[in-house]
């Protein structure tokens, strides 16, 4: 039965549906048994913006609530996993990271290779990204491609309800460190889920729209800015296509070059900082590897060099949006 | 802890252990010196002195309890049985290392002996350990989980941090404190704010030793408790060991800043080899089969090292998941 419901939703059912399934799947994180033992109700909050609400009634101990020592509780993820019980840890927002960033990169991350590929660490951390919700300049980073830098972790970032369950059950069934990045702007977006479980493959892009004239690539919070800006053009009769990466490691580079094949112009669109991001990424490989198909020069989206800002005028001229891309679209058509 | 006497020590006991130490100490006297030598690569640093503190409490445990380790972590790797061979080939970059060459001295790793590997950044280890002392406390079958860090290592956040959460948990995890006297070079005094680690555990609601590092019998009697203790349930304990490093921070370390006279004296007697020697009750000829064995043993892992092939180009890539 397939049903609408909210991207935050689809999260949960995952977790509520892996948990069942797999009875050494542990969940932890702050607050994400949220209340327990606190003398009032139980279990009332689910993590920050209560996406594991629920799950401590349904599945008891195996959600536990951590101190607020990010260092500490995600190495212990890393070390439960390495010890044969997959963990979904929370961080609730990737700035946070920079708290615990040790444990991924250079614990995690490097195990597998440096202990000879001896080791499996069924890991995923769970973490917010993005602006828009007035979350200022340490609530409302985009820093995907700092983890999608480092070799070792798989990083994942949905844009739909639909592919927010099919990916985070991979990403759980996965015997590797996933970086799970939740584009928060994006929680209550609704659309239809499949209630019975099930998995999407990483590495395998999705084409959000057909299009002939111009291939946008983004992902997360993104998808939905290049889909407006998609439909506006449409109305000047410029064609898009929009690709929607879904995971940015592993990275299906090999449809992005289909695509720019056909149309022959390239938008690369990340709400990250504009050095080193997806869109550069993209941009770099897609010149590197189908030059002669490229009829005008890429061009890229992102946010501005600076930090998020908070006030709500500022914020929305830092996060690009469909208007960003439109222009970007016109100037490959120039 | 006053722990005097090895009446309650079996034999077979106190002859494994000197074996660990022994080939602990003579592991590290021949790195030195290929070291010196130029045939070893990197950087390495060497365990000689600590040994009673690894074997001491390493010989309580068994495959299924699980260890967290340093940068200084090959005698934690031999006291928990890890092969000295596969040891001596990874720290030559080799074919057949117990990391296939991958992770060299600082990352030895062995996950079906429970070393859950040495670590090149300091306090790392504690929250890894913390999550194997979770598995061990899920999975309710009495194992448990011991980190490994120095005097100075244990001020990092992340060892803080654990000593919290293991408390708050109930984890069964033992907080090691191997207190040689030096962070790299700077003294103990001038990195940590208590005198007694034991201070430290007061403040996060665990119990805690401090035991002579450099006496074999009383680190293995009070870690013997301190696991036991763990194993029925009492959650984390912290064991303070109070020993001395025979070498360097890392060789080529040349310790100007160490007292005169003092490297001498940890050498002629400050010695928990000797002192082991002298008072477990062994005879000369036993101790002497085993150091026999263990020469010749370390002999053959530098001798097999030098004759392994260097790992092949195309396992750059392995183990990553994703290539591009």
């Amino acid at each position: 039965m397939t049903r609408h419901i909210s991207l935050k939703s689809a999260i949960t059912e995952a977790l509520d549906q892996e948990m069942a399934r797999d009875p050494k799947l542990l969940i932890f994180g702050q607050d994400t048994a949220g209340g327990v033992d606190a003398g009032g109700e139980t279990d009332t909050w689910g993590g920050v913006l209560g996406v594991t609400r629920g799950l401590y009634t349904r599945h008891g101990d195996r959600v536990i609530d951590a101190p607020p020592t990010e260092m500490a509780y995600v190495g212990a993820a890393v070390g439960a996993a390495l010890s044969g019980f997959p963990v979904v840890a929370e961080v609730p927002f990737i700035d946070f990271m920079g708290v615990c960033f040790d444990q991924l990169l250079s614990q995690a991350a490097k195990m597998r290779y440096m202990f000879g590929g001896t080791a499996e660490i069924p890991l995923v951390v769970r973490t917010m990204v993005g602006a828009g919700i007035n979350g200022a300049a340490q609530h409302s980073q985009m820093l995907t491609a700092m983890f999608t830098h480092i070799p070792g972790l798989k990083v994942v970032c949905p844009s739909t309800p639909h592919d927010a369950k099919g990916l985070m059950i991979e990403a759980i069934r996965d015997r590797g460190p996933v970086i799970f990045c939740e584009p928060k702007y994006l929680y209550e977006t609704t659309g239809p889920v499949a209630e019975a479980p099930y998995a999407i493959p990483f590495g395998q892009a999705h084409l959000a729209r057909e299009g002939r004239d111009v291939s946008i690539v983004t992902y997360g919070p993104m998808v939905p800015r290049a889909l407006e800006a998609a439909t506006r053009l449409a109305e000047t009769g410029i064609e898009t296509e929009v690709i929607d990466l879904r995971t940015l490691s592993p990275l299906d580079i090999a449809t992005v070059l289909k695509s720019v094949q056909k149309t022959g112009r390239l938008v690369a669109a990340d709400e990250a900082h504009p050095r080193c991001n997806m869109a550069t990424d993209i941009v770099a490989r897609v010149t590197g590897q189908c030059f002669t198909s490229l009829k005008s020069a890429p061009q890229m989206v992102s946010a501005p060099h600076t930090p998020v800002p908070f006030s709500p005028v500022l914020e929305k001229a830092y996060i690009p949006g469909a208007e960003q891309i439109m222009a970007a679209v016109t100037r490959t058509m120039s | 802890m006053n722990h005097t006497g090895k009446t309650d020590i079996s034999h077979d006991t106190l002859l494994s252990a000197y074996r660990r130490m022994k080939t602990i100490r003579a592991f590290e006297n021949r790195l030195h010196e290929d070291f010196k030598a130029g045939i070893v690569p990197g950087f390495t640093h060497l365990y000689a002195g600590q040994e009673a503190v690894a074997v001491g409490i390493c010989s309580h445990l068994t495959d299924q309890d699980q260890i967290a380790s340093t940068h200084r972590g090959h005698g934690h790797c031999i006291a928990k049985g890890v092969d000295v061979m596969a040891m001596m080939k990874e720290i030559h970059g080799r074919q057949g290392g117990i990391c296939k060459g991958k992770g060299g001295s600082m990352h030895i790793a062995d996950l079906s002996k429970g070393m859950l590997g040495a670590n090149g950044i300091l306090g790392a280890g504690a929250p890894l350990a913390c999550g194997a002392a979770l598995a061990d406390k899920l999975e309710g079958k009495g194992h448990v989980a011991v980190v490994f860090g120095g005097d100075g290592g244990v001020n990092e956040g992340a060892v803080l941090e654990s000593m919290n959460l293991a408390s708050v948990w109930k984890l069964p995890l033992m907080f090691v404190v191997e207190n040689n006297g030096y962070a790299q070079s700077t003294p103990q005094h001038r990195t940590t704010s208590v005198s007694s680690y034991e201070d430290r555990a007061r403040g996060f609601g665990m119990p805690a030793v401090t035991v002579d590092g450099l006496d074999f019998f009383a680190v293995y009697r009070a870690a013997g408790e301190l696991i036991a203790r763990m194993r029925a349930g009492g959650g984390p304990v912290l064991l303070e060991c109070r020993t001395v490093r025979f070498y360097g921070h890392f060789e080529g370390d040349t310790q100007r800043y160490r007292p005169a006279g003092d490297v001498k004296n940890a050498w002629e007697e400050r010695d928990c080899l000797r002192r082991f020697a002298r008072t477990s009750g062994l005879s000369p000829a036993e101790l002497e089969a085993v150091d026999r064995d263990v020469e010749q043993l370390v002999d053959a892992s530098v001798q097999e090292a030098l004759k392994a092939p260097h790992p092949a180009l195309n396992e750059l890539h392995d183990g990553v998941y994703v290539s591009y």
